[in-house]
């Protein structure tokens, strides 16, 4: 511990002002990209759902959702949410406005549209994977195509989708990195406050790598454990 | 017609400069991947470690905090360098990272590594007997490499490859944060100046689509064609 | 194709030169524009202001010529290190902090921060209760950053901007009850091109020193002594011979 107050009595950039605006732009990152996972969660599972739907007036519109999502960048999406909605003549006089005029809201808008339309994507995928031998026993068993998707359909393709969702994962945690664009202090901004007001990259922008870095390791972690949990049965089996 | 007010001009250059940066970057980081792949490969184990540190890290750390470090700590560091020099010879000689050049730089080195990967299971995925085959015909290594590693390769690769693409070119947005005037930059000044963001952000958007389905069209003939002597698949 | 990767190679080659330890005769000076009425582009496009007006005086003055490249200020200082140009003449403010990478000029105008709120707001002084959850704009990097962040950083929520337009964007939007500037660029872009919007709150600021310092200064790379003292004897000679007042009073009317 004495080497670690000797280092920090020994610098000027890494006084406890700035470890606290590390901290506070951690916990925003973290919330920021919680929460849009979660939403688009929720949001992708109905619509991978109906993006594999025959009826095309269902399929259709969804497509198009996600094809334009996953087809520009980020930060377009994010400055269209966050410049336009103040355009809306009015809307400062409506109850939305307290929270669209934090940067956070339109941030979380732009960051769950656009997971949700990855994720739709990855689901669709799996969904479509499913062998055609479950859904025919399934069939057989006499089961409704809504129970079908439910207890055949659903569960397996979560598996399947899990590999590729925790890519989702990480990405959506970089993705958020864009945030500080729109004057959001999350460890992104916390860096580049740092390094603007003393000069320092190096020091500035290592140590936000570095957390980023950690929590990126962390989430590959998790992933390969609930792989190996929920996939336990499709490893081949041994001794 | 759309209502540009003048700024139609700096956009369309905006966007040469958009696409400028996506081609060069993806040609730097297709040489980073089959250097890093190769170096993943090769039996020297610093060569393997280093890469390992080099895909792992980057993978790890957000475009857009790596185009930072590099282009403002990248900067300070030839500053230190050129200042030594100053100090100890007098003679005031400096590199000028502009903006471009360090977008092409970064996003080259950021989708070297995940270039690195895709290379390394295309190789990985070639049938080892064909290049045995080559061996045994008496070609040198560098012919085995070109007539035979490369192009079975590519039709592994190239899936990967149309993926990572698709994600540079829209990485290529994120230059407009550290200064650079591309489309994405025009289009937010734009819109702050005239309080019209949709005017300018939504053709921007347009071109990023048109672009992404042309590169999707195109994958899909390159696909077909690496696959020519594969019968369908 | 080729012809587009030749012209983008082109793009690529990065600057570089050498040049002996030398006496400038071409000084080019960093700004970040728009920040009227300092520094800004007139109704014709062209670049104007009290730092340009009094940079160009300064340097024919001296007998060199000058240049201005516009940088946005989270990279000015940065900029001035790499020798994109020579000098920073952009409202900056002289402190300790920036002493420790650039040298300052002699401070050749002062001028204090104050805040701004839109017209009505019930913001009427400042201080920690009023300011309390109140979302406050500053320019990043900023001794006005600096200042409301230390003093103000627990209870308001501080929004940074890379430009004082993207600043003023959200003013507008009334995404920010406040912002924190120097006055006379307030004054300009707030209370006289949006006449009756804006008001100002509370005093004027000026102290502490450790923020606002002596003023503004033109910003060296710490080794060009001998320049900054080249422009150090030509403002005294301005100041003297009546052109800076000349300058001052076309920006700033008598005061």
């Amino acid at each position: 511990m004495e080497w670690f107050n000797a280092l920090l009595a020994d610098n000027r950039i890494f006084t406890p002002n700035t470890i606290a605006f590390y901290w506070e732009g951690l916990v925003t990152t973290t919330q920021l990209v919680f929460l849009s996972l979660l939403v688009g969660l929720v949001l992708a599972v109905p619509l991978a759902i109906g993006r594999s739907s025959r009826h095309r007036w269902i399929s259709l519109p969804i497509y198009v959702y996600t094809y334009v999502f996953r087809g520009t960048p980020l930060l377009i999406q994010l400055y269209i949410i966050y410049y336009g909605v103040v355009f809306f003549d009015g809307i400062q006089e409506t109850f939305l406005w307290p929270m669209l005029r934090e940067a956070f809201y339109p941030a979380l808008i732009a960051f769950t549209l656009n997971t949700a339309a990855y994720t739709t994507e990855i689901f669709r995928g799996a969904i479509k994977a499913t062998s055609r031998g479950e859904i025919e026993a399934a069939r057989a068993y006499g089961m409704s195509p809504g129970l079908t998707m439910r207890r055949i359909i659903l569960p397996s393709a979560f598996r399947r989708a899990l590999p590729a969702y925790g890519n989702e994962v990480i990405f959506m945690l970089h993705a958020s990195a864009i945030a500080s664009v729109v004057t959001l202090m999350d460890l992104t901004g916390a860096a580049r406050f740092v390094y603007a007001r003393f000069y320092a990259p190096f020091e500035a922008f290592l140590f936000a790598a570095a957390i980023y870095l950690c929590l990126t390791f962390a989430i590959l972690f998790f992933f390969r454990w609930l792989e190996k949990r929920l996939l336990a049965h499709l490893r081949p089996q041994s001794g | 017609m759309l209502d540009l007010h003048g700024y139609g001009p700096r956009l369309l250059e905006g966007a040469g400069v958009t696409i400028q940066l996506a081609l060069l970057s993806l040609i730097l980081s297709i040489i980073l991947g089959l250097l890093t792949a190769s170096a993943k490969m090769s039996r020297s184990w610093l060569l393997h470690k280093v890469a390992t540190l080099y895909t792992t890290v980057i993978r790890g750390v957000p475009d857009l905090v790596l185009m930072m470090l590099l282009f403002f700590g990248g900067q300070m560091a030839l500053n230190v360098l050129t200042d030594m020099i100053y100090d100890r010879f007098g003679v005031d000689w400096y590199v000028n990272l502009n903006a471009f050049a360090a977008g092409v730089i970064t996003i080259g080195f950021i989708f070297g590594a995940y270039m690195g990967e895709t290379f390394r299971g295309a190789f990985m995925a070639v049938d080892h007997g064909q290049i045995e085959a080559g061996k045994a015909y008496g070609m040198s290594p560098w012919l085995v490499f070109r007539r035979i590693r490369f192009p079975l390769m590519m039709r592994h690769a190239l899936p990967g490859l149309s993926n990572n693409w698709m994600v540079l070119l829209k990485t290529t947005a994120l230059v407009s944060v550290i200064g650079l005037t591309d489309m994405v930059r025009v289009a937010a000044e734009a819109s702050r100046a005239t309080h019209e963001p949709f005017t300018f952000l939504l053709p921007v958007a347009a071109v990023y689509l048109l672009i992404a389905s042309l590169s999707e069209w195109l994958f899909v003939r390159l696909q077909k064609r690496y696959n020519v002597g594969f019968g369908e698949h | 194709m080729k012809k587009l990767l030749t012209v983008s190679l082109l793009g690529l080659a990065i600057a570089a030169g050498t040049a002996q330890a030398r006496d400038y005769d071409h000084v080019r000076f960093g700004v970040d524009v728009p920040y009227e009425p300092m520094e800004y582009r007139d109704a014709d496009g062209e670049l104007t202001g009290f730092d340009i007006e009094l940079g160009n005086a300064l340097c024919a003055e001296i007998g060199v010529t000058c240049e201005w490249i516009e940088q946005e200020w989270d990279g000015i200082i940065p900029g001035l290190l790499a020798r994109n140009y020579d000098a920073i003449m952009s409202s900056m403010t002289i402190n300790d902090e920036r002493r420790q990478t650039v040298l300052f000029s002699d401070p050749y105008i002062t001028i204090p921060g104050a805040w701004f709120a839109p017209a009505g707001s019930e913001i009427e002084e400042i201080n920690e209760e009023a300011l309390a959850d109140k979302s406050i704009g500053v320019q990043r990097g900023t001794t006005f950053d600096s200042y409301v962040t230390d003093n103000y950083g627990g209870v308001a929520n501080i929004s940074r901007y890379s430009t004082a337009d993207d600043m003023v964007l959200d003013l507008q939007s009334q995404r920010l009850d406040l912002v924190f500037l120097e006055f006379i660029v307030g004054q300009v872009t707030l209370l006289e091109n949006h006449e009756g919007e804006y008001q100002v709150v509370g005093e004027m600021v000026t102290e502490p020193e450790e923020y606002f310092g002596e003023g503004f200064g033109i910003a060296f790379r710490l080794r060009d002594e001998a320049l900054a003292e080249r422009f150090n004897e030509a403002l005294a000679t301005l100041k003297e011979d009546g052109t800076y007042d000349e300058i001052f009073e076309r920006y700033f009317g008598e005061e």
